[in-house]
C-alpha cells in the first residue's frame, strides 16, 4: 500500500496516495485548477502555465528533522513566484491555494498570453461550446487583451493532417496533447512540433497524413478548436445535440460510446446521428475508442437498407410475410436451419435459438473461427480488468493482430506492457504490437499449436509464463480458419490451465472475435459449422444478420441448392437477393440489447435514432415466428426476453437490466462540467456491464478438448499458401458505407514477400491474379519480408474468400510501378 | 350645490368632446396610409449581405441557442472559393424561422457575431396554414441589387478567409 499524504488545498484537508499530482488531489476534493496541456491519462507535460498555483511546504529543522512549529501550527513556507500543479507531486503537510488574487493575476496573464493569436472565431468553431479555453476564458480570463489586434497572427485554417482530422493552426495552443496521446497511449508518434517559438506548429509525420486508428481520440482531448473530425465538421452546435449511450458493434472489445444525435434538414428531416464519442469505462476502453468506431456508424444511414418486408423479390406485409414463414417452418421442422452472425444481439441470438430448438431444427454460428465454447469455461474471470496488469503478469497474443482486429485492446495490452507486464507476441508475421513485446515469437503459418504448446516447456518464456503472478491469453484466427482457431483454442486453454491462470480475475482466455458479440453466440449455444455449403444444402434457411452469399461464391451456391431462403438483415445484400423471404431489421442504433464483448463482459445499448420504415428488431421477429409456431417467445420487450435469457442460460443467471446498468464512480473524472481536464469523453451514466462468471470460477469441471496437432496445409507446387488476415478497414457491410473511411479501405491488397514477388514478376503496387476452388480474383501486391516466401496474406471482406488456409495458384499481372 | 356640480361636470365633459371635433385625427387610413415605425421596432426578421452580396450569416446557430421560443433553425457546411456564400468556412445551408413561434423579442440580433439577423419594419405577417409560417432562408435574405452578387458565387481564391468581421461596439 502507498503511503498516504494529507495536505491542505484551500483549507479543505485532502488525503492522498504519495505521488499524486496536485492538480490531481485538487480534482479528487472537488477543487479545480484549471490546466489545458495537463491530461489524467498522460504524462505532465508543464507547458501551458494555466495550473499556476501557490504552494507552501512546512519548514525543516535540518537539525532534528522536525517541522518547525509557529504559534503551535507547522510554519509553511511558500515560494515566492506561483507553481505549476501539474508537475510538482504532494508532500506532507502542503498548503496550496487555489482562490488568491496572485493566483487570479497569473491566470488572467497566462490566458492573456494564449489569446495573442487566437482567432476567436469561436461562432464557427466545432469545438465552440465545449471547449476548454472558451470556459475557461470566460471564467478566468482578462475581459481585454492588451496585444495589438493587427499583430495577430494569421496562420492556415485548413490544414488535413490526414482525411479524418483537420488542424486549425491559428487555435492551437501548442499544449502538445495530441502528441503525447500518440507517443506515450498510442505508441506512434505520428504527430510532432515544427519550429519554434511563435512560429511553433503540429505537423503529420507520417504518409498517408496522421496514419493511427487513434486519431479521433485527440480531436476530443484537444483543449481548443485546432483538432476537429472531418465527419462532424461544421456538422451541429454541441449544445444542440442529444446523447444516447450505445456500445460500439465493430469488434469483441465492446467500447462503450455515445451518439450525438440531431434532427438534420439534409436528412429530409429526419433524427440522425452526427457523431459517435467514446464514453468512460475504465475496465473496458478507459475513455477512447478507435477511429474505425467513430467514424464507420454510418452504415445503419446507407440507402440500400431494407424497410419492408418482400415475398419472392415483391413487397409485402408483415403479416403475409410472417404466415408464409411459419408455414414453411411447420411444414419442416427439423429441417430448418437458422444460421445467425455475432452481429446480432444477445436477445435476438436467444430468441432465435429458442426457434430452432422449438422447431428441433439446427442453429449455425456464421464465422470462421472456433473456440467460444474454452472462453466460458477458462475465459477471464469475473472483476478483469487489463488496466491492472503490470510488473509480474503476463499476456500473450498469439494469432492475432490486435492493432487491426481489436483496436483498443492493442492500446490497452501495450499499456500493460509499459508498466511492466511481460508481453509475448507470437504471429506468422510482423505486427505492430511486437515492437512492444518482450518477446516476440515468429512461426510458420500452420505451427500455431506446436507454438503454443511449446510455452509449456522449460523455455525461458514458457517459464516467465507460467511463474506470472497473471496471465491472459488472446488468441485470434490471423492466418487461420475455422478448425485451425479452434485447435489453437484448445492449446492456450490446455496452456493456462496447466499453469493455473484460469478461475480468476486478470487471467484467463480471450477470443479476438470477428464480430461484436461472437461470444454472445457462444453463450447461446450457437456453434459453427466445418462444412457449412453441405448444411444448408436442401434445407429451409433462416439467414440472419449475416451475408454469406456476398462473402463466398461457394456458399451463394450452397444456398442456390437451399429450398428456402429467409434473410433477416438490415442492408441488401447478395443473400436477400436470393431469399424467398426478406425480414427487414433495425440497426443496432436503433433498438435496445445487450452484446457479450471478447472480456465477456454483458452491455446494454440503447436506441439513439428511430427506426427506418417498417423494420422490426430482430429479437422481435424471431419471437413473433416462434409465437406463431406455438412456442412462448418473446415479441415485444428486450428487457423481457434478457429476463428470460437470464433464467435459461446458466452462465448469465442473476443479471436483469438494472444490473447492467449500474454505474461507479471512476477516475479520472470526465465529462463534467469541467471539459479542459479529461476532454470531451462522455461520463459513464447508463451502465458499466456484468462480467459473466467462468466455469472455473464457479469450480465446476473443466473438460477442455485433447490438443489436436496441426495438420499442416502445404501448397501444392507453383503455388503458394494463402492464409486469411483481418483488416481494420475491410469493405464488410458495417465499414464499407462510410465515405470517410474510402481512402483506409482501398483496394484489395495481398502481402507477398519479396522473393515470391520476383518469381511472379511483380512489384509493390502491381497487381496478381489468384485462382482457387475454381474462383478467380485479382488484388494489389504488397511487399512484406516478414512474412514466409511461400505464403500470400489474403485480407478478409475484401472480395476475396480465403476463408481458411488454402493453396492458390498466384500469377504476376502488371509490372512494378514501384519497387 | 347638490344640482349645480353634476350640470358643470357634464358640460365640462361634452366641451372636451366637442372641442376634440377640431383637432388632427390620431387614427390613420391602414392600410392605404402607413405610419412609420420607430428606429428600434422589431419585425419580420432578414438576412443581410455585405456590400459584395455575400451572406453576413455565417451559420454558427447562435441565434438558435439564444432563441427563446426555439423557432429559428440553423444547419450549417462548409464553403468553397468555387461556391462561396458567406466569407470564411463556414455558410448557413438551412435556416428557417417559425414567424407563429417567434416572439420578436430580439434576443437572435443580439447573439449575432456578424450582424447579419436584424429584425426589420415589416409587421405585416399572414399566413394560410401553419408551414406557411416557417420562413426558409430564401424569404430571409436581403435581395440582391445586382445579379452578379447572387450567391452562391466563384471567387477568387484565399481572399474570404475571415468568418467574423472586427466590429465596433453598437452606437445606437
Amino acid at each position: 500500500m502507498t503511503k498516504q499524504l494529507t495536505l491542505s488545498i484551500d483549507g479543505v484537508q485532502v488525503t492522498v496516495p504519495e505521488g499524486t499530482l496536485v492538480v490531481d488531489a485538487a480534482k479528487m476534493a472537488g477543487i479545480d485548477i484549471p490546466v489545458f496541456c495537463y491530461h489524467p491519462k498522460m504524462e505532465p507535460a508543464g507547458n501551458c502555465r494555466m495550473c499556476l498555483v501557490e504552494v507552501g511546504r512546512p519548514v525543516i529543522d535540518r537539525a532534528t528533522g522536525q517541522a518547525v512549529m509557529e504559534n503551535g501550527q507547522p510554519k509553511i513556507q511558500f515560494m515566492p513566484k506561483l507553481e505549476t500543479a501539474c508537475t510538482n507531486t504532494v508532500s506532507e503537510g502542503m498548503v496550496v491555494l487555489t482562490q488568491t488574487d496572485k493566483v487570479t493575476e497569473g491566470r488572467k496573464g497566462t490566458l492573456e498570453f494564449l489569446l495573442t493569436s487566437h482567432p476567436l472565431d469561436c461562432p464557427i468553431c466545432d469545438k465552440g461550446g465545449e471547449c476548454p479555453l472558451q470556459n475557461l476564458t470566460v471564467e478566468h480570463g482578462p475581459g481585454k487583451s492588451r496585444f495589438l489586434y493587427d499583430e495577430k497572427q494569421h496562420l492556415a485554417k485548413h490544414v488535413p493532417l490526414g482525411e479524418l482530422i483537420w488542424l486549425d493552426r491559428e487555435r492551437c495552443i501548442q499544449c502538445a496533447r495530441c502528441i503525447r496521446f500518440q507517443d506515450e497511449i498510442v505508441g506512434e508518434a505520428v504527430l510532432g512540433f515544427e519550429a519554434r517559438g511563435r512560429m511553433t506548429q503540429i505537423v503529420s509525420l507520417s504518409e498517408p497524413g496522421f496514419d493511427s486508428a487513434f486519431s479521433g481520440n485527440t480531436s476530443d482531448i484537444c483543449p481548443v478548436g485546432a483538432l476537429t473530425t472531418a465527419d462532424f465538421r461544421f456538422g451541429a452546435r454541441p449544445w444542440e445535440l442529444k446523447a444516447s449511450a450505445s456500445v460500439c458493434s465493430q469488434c469483441p472489445v465492446g467500447c462503450n460510446t455515445t451518439f450525438n444525435t440531431r434532427r438534420e434538414a439534409k436528412a429530409g428531416g429526419e433524427i440522425v446521428i452526427k457523431r459517435a464519442m467514446p464514453r468512460q469505462n475504465e475496465e473496458v476502453n478507459e475513455i477512447w475508442m478507435c477511429d474505425k468506431g467513430r467514424f464507420a456508424y454510418h452504415y445503419a444511414e446507407s440507402a440500400q437498407r431494407l424497410v419492408k418486408p418482400t415475398i419472392r423479390q415483391a413487397k409485402a406485409s408483415w403479416t403475409d410475410a410472417f404466415e408464409l414463414v411459419t408455414q414453411t417452418f411447420e411444414a419442416s421442422k427439423s429441417d430448418v436451419v437458422v444460421l445467425a452472425s455475432g452481429r446480432l444481439s444477445n436477445e435476438d441470438l436467444f430468441n432465435l435459438k429458442s426457434l430452432a430448438d422449438g422447431l428441433g431444427g439446427k442453429s449455425i454460428l456464421y464465422t470462421d473461427m472456433g473456440g467460444g465454447d474454452l472462453t466460458a469455461q477458462v475465459g477471464v474471470g469475473q472483476g478483469t480488468d487489463l488496466g491492472k496488469l503490470g510488473k509480474g503478469d503476463a499476456i500473450l497474443v498469439v494469432a492475432s493482430d490486435l492493432y487491426e482486429e481489436a483496436p483498443v485492446w492493442y492500446l490497452r495490452v501495450k499499456q500493460a506492457a509499459d508498466r511492466g507486464a511481460t508481453l509475448i507476441v507470437a504471429n506468422s508475421r510482423h505486427t505492430k504490437l511486437e515492437r512492444f513485446a518482450k518477446y516476440a515469437i515468429r512461426y510458420a503459418n500452420g505451427d500455431e499449436v506446436k507454438t503454443v504448446a511449446d510455452l509449456q516447456g522449460d523455455g525461458r518464456i514458457a517459464q516467465e509464463f507460467a511463474n506470472a503472478q497473471n496471465a491472459v491469453v488472446f488468441f485470434g484466427s490471423d492466418g487461420l480458419g475455422l478448425s485451425g482457431s479452434a485447435d489453437l483454442a484448445a492449446a492456450c486453454a490446455k496452456l493456462l490451465k496447466d499453469s493455473n491462470h484460469v478461475g480468476k480475475a486478470n487471467n484467463g482466455l480471450i477470443g479476438v472475435w470477428q464480430r461484436a458479440n461472437d461470444q454472445g453466440a457462444w453463450e447461446m449455444g450457437f456453434r459453427p459449422e466445418a462444412d457449412l455449403a453441405s448444411a444448408l444444402k436442401n434445407k429451409i434457411v433462416y439467414i440472419v444478420g449475416a451475408d454469406p452469399a456476398g462473402d463466398d461464391p461457394a456458399l451463394a451456391l450452397a444456398l442456390k441448392g437451399a429450398r428456402f431462403i429467409v434473410a433477416q438483415d438490415i442492408l441488401e445484400t447478395l443473400t436477400t437477393h436470393m431469399a424467398d423471404v426478406v425480414l427487414p431489421a433495425q440497426a443496432y442504433t436503433e433498438r435496445e440489447g445487450t452484446f457479450t464483448s471478447g472480456e465477456r463482459r454483458v452491455q446494454r445499448f440503447y436506441a439513439a435514432v428511430p427506426a427506418r420504415g417498417e423494420t422490426k428488431a430482430d429479437f422481435a421477429i424471431a419471437g413473433e415466428i416462434g409465437r406463431r409456431l406455438g412456442l412462448n417467445t418473446e415479441n415485444g420487450s428486450a428487457m423481457v426476453t434478457f429476463d428470460r435469457l437470464a433464467v435459461a442460460v446458466n452462465d448469465f443467471a442473476g443479471l436483469n437490466y438494472n444490473k447492467l446498468a449500474e454505474v461507479k464512480s471512476q477516475w479520472p473524472i470526465v465529462g463534467r462540467g469541467d471539459l479542459y481536464y479529461g476532454g470531451t469523453t462522455y461520463e459513464n451514466k447508463q451502465g458499466l456491464g456484468v462480467q459473466l462468471s467462468t466455469a472455473a470460477e464457479r469450480g465446476e469441471t473443466v473438460s477442455l478438448p485433447e490438443v489436436r496437432a496441426d495438420s499442416v496445409l502445404r501448397p501444392r507446387e507453383d503455388q503458394l499458401l494463402a492464409v486469411p488476415v483481418t483488416k481494420l478497414y475491410d469493405r464488410g457491410q458495417t465499414v464499407a458505407s462510410a465515405e470517410l473511411l474510402a481512402q483506409r479501405i482501398g483496394e484489395p491488397t495481398v502481402n507477398l514477400h519479396p522473393e515470391a514477388a520476383k518469381r511472379l514478376g511483380v512489384g509493390a503496387g502491381g497487381r496478381v491474379s489468384l485462382a482457387f476452388n475454381g474462383l478467380n480474383a485479382e488484388a494489389l501486391v504488397k511487399i512484406d519480408d516478414t512474412i514466409s516466401a511461400g505464403v500470400v496474406l489474403v485480407p478478409r471482406s475484401m472480395g476475396l474468400a480465403v476463408r481458411e488456409p488454402v493453396s492458390v495458384q498466384v500469377l504476376g499481372l502488371a509490372e512494378a510501378k514501384v519497387s | 350645490m347638490r344640482f349645480v356640480e353634476p350640470i358643470w361636470e357634464l358640460s365640462r365633459g361634452l366641451a372636451r368632446t366637442f372641442a376634440s371635433l377640431f383637432e388632427k385625427p390620431v387614427t390613420v387610413q391602414y392600410p392605404e396610409e402607413k405610419r412609420e415605425v420607430r428606429p428600434r421596432f422589431r419585425g419580420r426578421h432578414v438576412l443581410k449581405r455585405y456590400e459584395n452580396g455575400l451572406e453576413k450569416c455565417i451559420g454558427c446557430s447562435l441565434c438558435a441557442a439564444a432563441c427563446p421560443a426555439d423557432a429559428i433553425f440553423v444547419e450549417a457546411s462548409e464553403n468553397t472559393d468555387e461556391k462561396r456564400f458567406s466569407p470564411g468556412e463556414r455558410y448557413a445551408s438551412t435556416y428557417e424561422i417559425n414567424m407563429l413561434r417567434c416572439i420578436y423579442c430580439g434576443f437572435c440580433e443580439d447573439a449575432c457575431p456578424t450582424e447579419a439577423i436584424v429584425l426589420g419594419d415589416n409587421y405585416e405577417l399572414s399566413f394560410t396554414d401553419r408551414r406557411q409560417a416557417i420562413y426558409p432562408k430564401e424569404m430571409l435574405l436581403e435581395a440582391v441589387p445586382d445579379t452578379a452578387m447572387i450567391t452562391p458565387r466563384k471567387v477568387e481564391p484565399g481572399v474570404y478567409k475571415r468568418s467574423v468581421p472586427e466590429m465596433k461596439d453598437p452606437q445606437d
